[in-house]
């Protein structure tokens, strides 16, 4: 059983590393560059980043985020509704475990969707576009700054409580 | 202005909900008895 969790537990970190990781990525480096790739007159625009590099990192992105939530789950084991529940004992897992749950429905109930307008997968009116440009966004930026207490209460299971 | 629009206002924004759902945390969890 102990090989099971730990199993677990790693597969939580190389999927979790790969999902934050991109999370960050979008966040930090392409919608930053993507701004500035549009607002460069003249230059080669931001094209490329949305048909070659987005849809990309976004499949990644999104399968590596429910991998995460799976192994994670499977980590918390018989005590999954104790930590759903928050009790005593499971708190502070409890609210890692609730950020990540939200984090993960953010994932595939908000940003995937809205991105498939924005990269053009499905189709999608210009006034469509333009408003999943901003739940997109919005909905990235509030996994970014949920991951930040995510990862506090997850390492905070190492350390017992504060 | 939504501080989400920010970078810095994102990162803040996470260390502010960090600290209040730590105490948040920490006064549930001192419920337990000994």
């Amino acid at each position: 059983m102990e090989y099971l969790l730990f199993i677990e537990r790693w597969v939580h970190f190389l999927a979790g590393i790969a999902w934050i990781g991109l999370l960050y990525y979008f966040n930090f480096v392409q919608a930053p560059a993507v701004a500035a790739a549009a607002a460069d007159k003249g230059g080669p625009g931001p094209a490329a980043i949305g048909k070659y590099i987005a849809p990309r990192a976004l499949l990644w992105f999104r399968w590596s985020a429910l991998v995460t939530w799976i192994a994670g789950a499977g980590l918390l084991n018989a005590n999954f509704v104790a930590a759903f529940t928050l009790q005593d004992g499971f708190v502070f897992i409890g609210i890692g475990a609730w950020l990540g749950t939200i984090m993960l429905l953010n994932v595939w109930g908000l940003i995937w969707p809205n991105q498939k307008k924005i990269l053009g997968i499905v189709t999608a009116s210009a006034e469509e576009i333009t408003k999943a440009k901003r739940i997109a966004f919005l909905a990235s930026r509030t996994n970014t700054m949920l991951s930040v207490p995510m990862l506090f209460f997850m390492a905070s299971q190492s350390h017992g409580v504060l | 202005m939504n501080p989400l629009d920010s970078i810095l206002g994102t990162i803040i924004s996470g260390l502010v909900l960090t600290v209040v759902l730590a105490f948040l945390a920490s006064a549930m969890s001192a419920t337990t008895g000994v």
